[in-house]
C-alpha cells in the first residue's frame, strides 16, 4: 500500500516539476505556477508517507498556500504575456545535462555511502526506539519531538536555528530596503 | 448490529471512513442549502421585505416558509444554460469552481463533530496536527477565486483575482498567530493528568495538537471556553474567517457595487452556483473551526455532556449540540452581512497588517508572560 502511494507521489512530484519547466502544450506562466503547487501538494505526500506530519502540513501551508500565491499575485499584476518558444542552444543543452547529470552522480554516491550504514543504524535505532518509547510518550516524528530537537541546549539544534532566523530577517529587512524608492 | 456486518466492519477499516465521509457530506450539503434559505429570509426581515417564501410542497397550497427553495434553486442552476464566453481560458475556467468548492469540504476531514456513536470516533481523520492541516487546506481555497480571476480573462473578474489572493495571504497571517495562544494553554502536558477516565480513554494515543484534545480542555466548565479565556485571539480569528470566506464587511473580491460580481462575473448556471456552495461550505467550515477551538465543541457544560457519549443517544445529542453551536455562528455571520457596509481596500490592508498582526503577537507574548508567572 505505501509503495503503491509512494511512487504515485514520486511520479505526481516528478512529472508536475517537469512540466512547470518544459510544458510541451502551454508556455503560460499561470499554468506553471499551478504545476508548481501540485509539485508541491505531492511532495507533501512524500512528507506523510515518511510519518513526517508535521513537515507535511507545513509544506502545504508555506509553500502551496502562501508562496505560491504571491507568484500567482506577481504574475497576474505584472500581467506577464505568454513567452515566445525560445531557440535550444546546443552548448546551453549539453551544459545543463552535464550540470544535472553531475548533481545525480554526487546524490547517487552520497546516497549509497550512507545506505549501508543507514540499515545498520535503523535496526539498532529501531530497537531503541522500542525502548524509548517504553520509557517515554514522546513518539517518533510528532511535532512534540521535533520541537524538542529543535529547541533544545544540549543535542538540539537550537544555534543553527536562530542563525537561520537572523539570516532570513536580514534577507527580509534588505528587501524592504532595495524596494523603498528613496533612501534616508 | 448483524454479526457479518460487524466482520465486514473490522476487517476493512476504510469502510467505516467512508461510511463517515458519506454522513458528513450527507449533513453539510443540506445545510449549505438551508444556509442560503436562512440568509435570504434573514436579510429579507432586516430590510423590512418578506423574502422567499412561495416555494413548497409541490401541487399543494403547503409553503412552509419557503424550504423549498433550495430544490427549486437547484433545478434551476442545473436547467440553466451552461455558457463559456468565448474569450475565456478554457482549462481554468472549468477548473476554478471545482477548485474553490473542494478545499472547504476537506477541511471537515479533521473537525471532531460528536464524541462517540458506538465504538467509533465522531472524526474522519484523528490527526494530531489537525490544526496545521485545517489552516494549509483553507490556505488552498484562495486558488479558486484566483484562477476564476484569471481564466475569465476580463477586467473585473481579474481585480477580483488579484483582490483575493492579497486579502487572503494578510489575513491567514492574522489568523494563525491568533491560534497561537490557543494551542499555548491547550498544548500544556499538565492538564490531561486531571481528566477522568473516559476522557483519557477517549483521548489515549493522540498529540497535543489534535482538535480533540482542544476540545477537552474547554470541556470543564463554561469559563473553561477559549472565548473567555482568550477573547482577543477569538475575535481576530472571527474577523479573519470573515475575510477568509469573503463574507461583507470583507467581501472585496466580489463587491457587486464596484466590479460587476468579482471573481465569478463571467460564470453561469451550475458553475456559478458551485462558487456560491463554496461560499457558504467555508462558512460551515469556519464555523465549526471556531466552534471547536474557542466554544468548547460538542460539549456543553452540563453533566453529561461533558465527558465522552456512552450510549448511542448521548452520541446523537452531542452531534446536535455541535451542529446547535455552528447554526448560532452562521446567524452572526448573516447578520453582520446584513448590518455593516463594506470595508476600503486600503482600510482591509490597514486592519490586517497593522492592527491584527501586531496585536495577535502582543497576545502571544501576553500568553506567555502571564503562564510564565503562574508557573
Amino acid at each position: 500500500m505505501e509503495s503503491i502511494l509512494f511512487n504515485i507521489f514520486a511520479v505526481l512530484a516528478v512529472l508536475s516539476a517537469l512540466l512547470v519547466v518544459v510544458n510541451p502544450l502551454s508556455r503560460n506562466p499561470v499554468t506553471s505556477a499551478m504545476f508548481l503547487v501540485t509539485t508541491m501538494i505531492s511532495i507533501s505526500g512524500l512528507f506523510v508517507l515518511l510519518n513526517a506530519y508535521f513537515l507535511a502540513a507545513v509544506q502545504i501551508l508555506v509553500y502551496a498556500g502562501a508562496v505560491m500565491v504571491l507568484f500567482l499575485f506577481v504574475i497576474m499584476l505584472l500581467d506577464i504575456q505568454e513567452t515566445a518558444r525560445r531557440k535550444l542552444r546546443i552548448v546551453s543543452l549539453v551544459m545543463g545535462f552535464v550540470a544535472v547529470g553531475a548533481l545525480f552522480g554526487v546524490y547517487k554516491s552520497s546516497v549509497e555511502a550512507t545506505y549501508e550504514k543507514a540499515v545498520h543504524e535503523t535496526q539498532a535505532l529501531g530497537q531503541a526506539a522500542e525502548e524509548a518509547e517504553e520509557d517515554s510518550e514522546v513518539v517518533v516524528g510528532s511535532t512534540q519531538a521535533l520541537g524538542q530537537g529543535l529547541f533544545s541546549h544540549e543535542g538540539g539544534f537550537i544555534l543553527p536555528f536562530e542563525i537561520v532566523s537572523i539570516l532570513l530577517l536580514v534577507a527580509m529587512i534588505g528587501a524592504i530596503l532595495l524596494s523603498k524608492k528613496e533612501l534616508r | 448490529m448483524p454479526e457479518f456486518l460487524t466482520e465486514l466492519l473490522n476487517n476493512h477499516a476504510w469502510l467505516m471512513v467512508a461510511i463517515k465521509v458519506l454522513g458528513v457530506f450527507a449533513v453539510v450539503m443540506p445545510m449549505v442549502a438551508y444556509s442560503v434559505v436562512a440568509e435570504r429570509r434573514i436579510s429579507a426581515f432586516i430590510q423590512d421585505r418578506v423574502g422567499p417564501s412561495r416555494v413548497g410542497v409541490p401541487w399543494t397550497k403547503i409553503r412552509l416558509l419557503g424550504v423549498g427553495q433550495p430544490l427549486a434553486d437547484g433545478l434551476e442552476s442545473f436547467l440553466k444554460e451552461d455558457f463559456t464566453p468565448g474569450h475565456v481560458k478554457r482549462v481554468f475556467y472549468w477548473m476554478a469552481p471545482a477548485v474553490s468548492m473542494i478545499p472547504s469540504f476537506v477541511v471537515f476531514a479533521v473537525i471532531p463533530f460528536g464524541s462517540m456513536l458506538g465504538m467509533q470516533k465522531m472524526v474522519i481523520a484523528d490527526l494530531n496536527v489537525g490544526i496545521l492541516f485545517t489552516f494549509g487546506i483553507v490556505s488552498l481555497g484562495v486558488y479558486g477565486v484566483v484562477l476564476a480571476g484569471y481564466a475569465s480573462n476580463s477586467k473585473y473578474p481579474f481585480l477580483g483575482g488579484i483582490r483575493s489572493s492579497a486579502q487572503m495571504i494578510s489575513y491567514e497571517i492574522a489568523m494563525g498567530m491568533a491560534v497561537v495562544p490557543v494551542f499555548m494553554l491547550a498544548a500544556d502536558p499538565t492538564w490531561r493528568e486531571g481528566l477522568t477516565v473516559e476522557w483519557k480513554e477517549y483521548l489515549d494515543g493522540t498529540g497535543l495538537l489534535n482538535l480533540s484534545s482542544v476540545v477537552a480542555y474547554q470541556s470543564d466548565s463554561l469559563f473553561s471556553w477559549l472565548v473567555f479565556k482568550q477573547p482577543i485571539a477569538f475575535f481576530i480569528f472571527l474577523i479573519a474567517i470573515f475575510a477568509e470566506t469573503n463574507r461583507l464587511p470583507f467581501d472585496l473580491p466580489e463587491s457587486e457595487t464596484e466590479l460587476v460580481a468579482g471573481y465569478n462575473t463571467e460564470y453561469s448556471s451550475m458553475r456559478f452556483a458551485l462558487f456560491f456552495m463554496g461560499e457558504y461550505a467555508a462558512m460551515i467550515a469556519g464555523s465549526a473551526l471556531m466552534v471547536v477551538l474557542f466554544c468548547g465543541g460538542w460539549t456543553l457544560p452540563i453533566e453529561g455532556f461533558n465527558t465522552p457519549a456512552q450510549s448511542l443517544g448521548m452520541g446523537v445529542l452531542h452531534i446536535l449540540v455541535f451542529i446547535g453551536k455552528i447554526a448560532v455562528f452562521l446567524g452572526l455571520m448573516i447578520w453582520v452581512r446584513w448590518m455593516l457596509p463594506r470595508f476600503r481596500y486600503d482600510q482591509l490592508m490597514n486592519i490586517g497588517w497593522k492592527r491584527f498582526l501586531p496585536v495577535s503577537l502582543a497576545n502571544i507574548i501576553l500568553t506567555a508572560i502571564v503562564l510564565w508567572a503562574i508557573a
